[in-house]
């Protein structure tokens, strides 16, 4: 009897709860850490803000006030009311602004984390679980990646690529790469040789599910951790190409090159850099600490139960 | 007379060291030609300190790696996996069981899984099949249901034992390599897991290989015994002849290494005591 109720209630569990229970089990872990909460929170909120920027912006991004030039935001004496948190050097809204940049900013720091990991796993499993020549191969190309200055790699890659903001991200993904090969790497050389990836290969499993299913999974907790830093960095990487005009095009609003045509009026209008600079930091601040809760809910030797 | 599950003959290992930027590249010879058989339903123990090959060899049996040079003959056929690789009938055949009970279980890995898991690259089972075939598994080996959606961090070392011998049941195997696979528990647990292994090779005629340096828990469980000394087999008989009548030198030192608790033995060793 109770052997029959047992069985029914794990049949369930695969059958159509399964998903569903994980992910319940998964926000009782996270929310634990109200660091990582609250850091989820604020990228929730900026992850709406980016969607539904045309509705909740009250000016368009790009429209100049050509009566109001570098206005203080509008609890400053001189402010004024349409323009919350004023106007930039030709005229342009900053919230406006901030708002769109939103959209940009994110798409960036996804767009290179997702090329860095993928292509970064990918060759760190494979040097470390051969080893050998493969291992050699990948990782002296790594090392003479990582021996330029990142910046400077990322300029000629954009040199020769064209500047624009894809190729941009292109170039930050490339340099960013080699960190997460090497982490793997390292984690997947550490994992290689523990008794139960022996057991795995004893029981008949292949390289590819010995690398992707029983050795990757153990190896993500670094990596999670490095993914969310490369999304700052990424971030900022963009807006340094942005400023040397590389990167994101002038009458783009994006947060860094906001920011690095900004710089000239830094003493006479501190809210042209001001702003653009929270946002950033507020956006990465709330990635790393939701990547450091992530981090403690997906690994299972911090459950208690 | 049975037909011979596993039969060694003359099995040499070597490890090549390479040289460093002074050193000179050498070869360590782990295992020195060492030959066994053993037949169905009977354990053979290898028995031997630290670093005498016991591993090595075990790692060979279970084909994990290939042996340098020698036969190894599973259920009378050769197997080499050195050139001719290794068939899937022929990785089910044999399984083995860690020393250490927490290294041997994916730390991801729901116990459901560790069990489905060789099932799942094997056969063309399907989960239902497998899953009804974990739950057996489980019961056989003293769990209950209740475990099989839980993470091995959950489980005491007996427990994590347990499973790995679960594991290593699930495809049907004919041969057991057992590496320590007490040696890690306390002595009560030790009992009751021996007493499962002893309980499951009646129930599924299996053929022990069981490696350990624990002369107590030989005794309990041999049939033969082989003594390896640096990576020689240097005794080899059943169990009560080796116990009763070793007859080189290190197996008679191994047997006075073991301590002994009777009144006799107290009274002799206090007795030399005082006299020194």
């Amino acid at each position: 009897m109770t052997d029959q109720s047992a069985g029914e209630g794990i049949s369930a569990d695969v059958d159509i709860g399964g998903r569903r229970k994980a992910l319940i089990e998964f926000w009782h872990y996270f929310s634990v850490n109200k660091g990582a909460v609250l850091g989820l929170a604020v990228f929730v909120l900026l992850v709406l803000v980016a969607i539904f920027a045309p509705l909740i912006a009250p000016h368009a991004p790009n429209e100049q006030y050509r009566d109001a030039l570098l206005t203080p935001p509008s609890w400053h004496a001189d402010g004024r009311p349409e323009f919350l948190l004023g106007t930039d050097a030709v005229g342009r809204d900053m919230l406006s602004r901030l708002i769109f940049g939103a959209r940009y900013s994110l798409f960036i720091g996804f767009v290179v984390v997702v090329f860095a990991l993928f292509s970064g796993i990918i060759l760190g499993v494979l040097a470390g679980y051969f080893r050998g020549w493969v291992d050699t191969l990948i990782m002296r190309v790594m090392d003479v990646i990582l021996a330029f200055p990142s910046l400077l790699l990322a300029l000629v890659l954009v040199a020769i690529l064209g500047p624009g903001l894809f190729n941009a991200m292109l170039a930050i993904a490339v340099v960013l790469q080699p960190h997460f090969a090497r982490l793997t790497r390292a984690a997947v050389m550490a994992e290689k040789n523990r008794e139960y990836v022996i057991s795995a290969k004893v029981a008949g499993a292949g390289h590819l599910r010995l690398m992707l299913v029983t050795i990757l999974p153990n190896c993500l907790a670094p990596l999670i951790v490095q993914a969310t830093l490369s999304f700052s960095n990424a971030i900022l990487e963009a807006a340094a190409l942005g400023f040397l005009g590389m990167g994101a095009q002038p009458p783009t609003p994006e947060w860094g090159t906001m920011l690095a045509a900004a710089r000239e009026f830094i003493l006479r209008a501190p809210w042209v850099v001001t702003y653009p600079g929270l946002a950033i930091l507020i956006t990465v601040l709330a990635i790393n600490l939701m990547g450091d809760g992530l981090r403690d809910a997906l690994d299972p030797k911090l459950k208690r139960s | 007379m049975t037909a011979p599950i596993l039969e060694g003959r003359n099995i040499v290992r070597d490890y090549h060291v390479r040289g460093g930027f002074l050193g000179k590249a050498r070869s360590i010879h782990a295992v020195k030609g060492v030959s066994f058989k053993v037949e169905r339903g009977k354990t053979l123990a290898i028995v031997g300190e630290s670093g005498c090959g016991k591993s090595t060899l075990a790692r060979i049996i279970t084909l994990i790696d290939a042996a340098t040079s020698g036969d190894l003959l599973i259920e009378g056929n050769k197997v080499d996996i050195a050139t001719e690789g290794l068939t899937p009938e022929m990785r089910r055949k044999v399984q083995i069981i860690f020393q250490n009970p927490y290294g041997s279980l994916n730390p991801r890995q729901k116990i459901g899984e560790v069990l489905g898991e060789p099932l799942r690259i094997n056969t063309d089972k399907s989960a239902e099949e497998r899953r009804d075939l974990a739950m057996r598994m489980l019961n056989k080996v003293g769990l209950g249901h209740e475990h099989y959606n839980r993470y091995p961090h959950m489980f005491s070392g007996g427990q994590r034992q347990r499973i790995a011998i679960a594991r290593a049941l699930m495809l049907n195997p004919s041969l057991l390599v057992l590496d320590e696979p007490v040696s890690a528990l306390d002595l009560s647990v030790q009992a009751q897991v021996l007493n499962l292994l002893a309980d499951l090779q009646d129930e599924f005629q299996l053929t022990y290989v069981f490696i350990s340096h624990d002369l107590s828990v030989v005794r309990y469980i041999a049939d033969d015994v082989m003594v390896m000394y640096f990576g020689e087999a240097v005794e080899y008989g059943s169990r009560d002849r080796v116990f009763a009548d070793p007859q080189h030198a290190y197996t008679k030192t191994l047997f006075a290494a073991t301590p002994r608790a009777t009144v006799e033995s107290i009274r002799a060793r206090l007795a030399r005591r005082r006299a020194a």
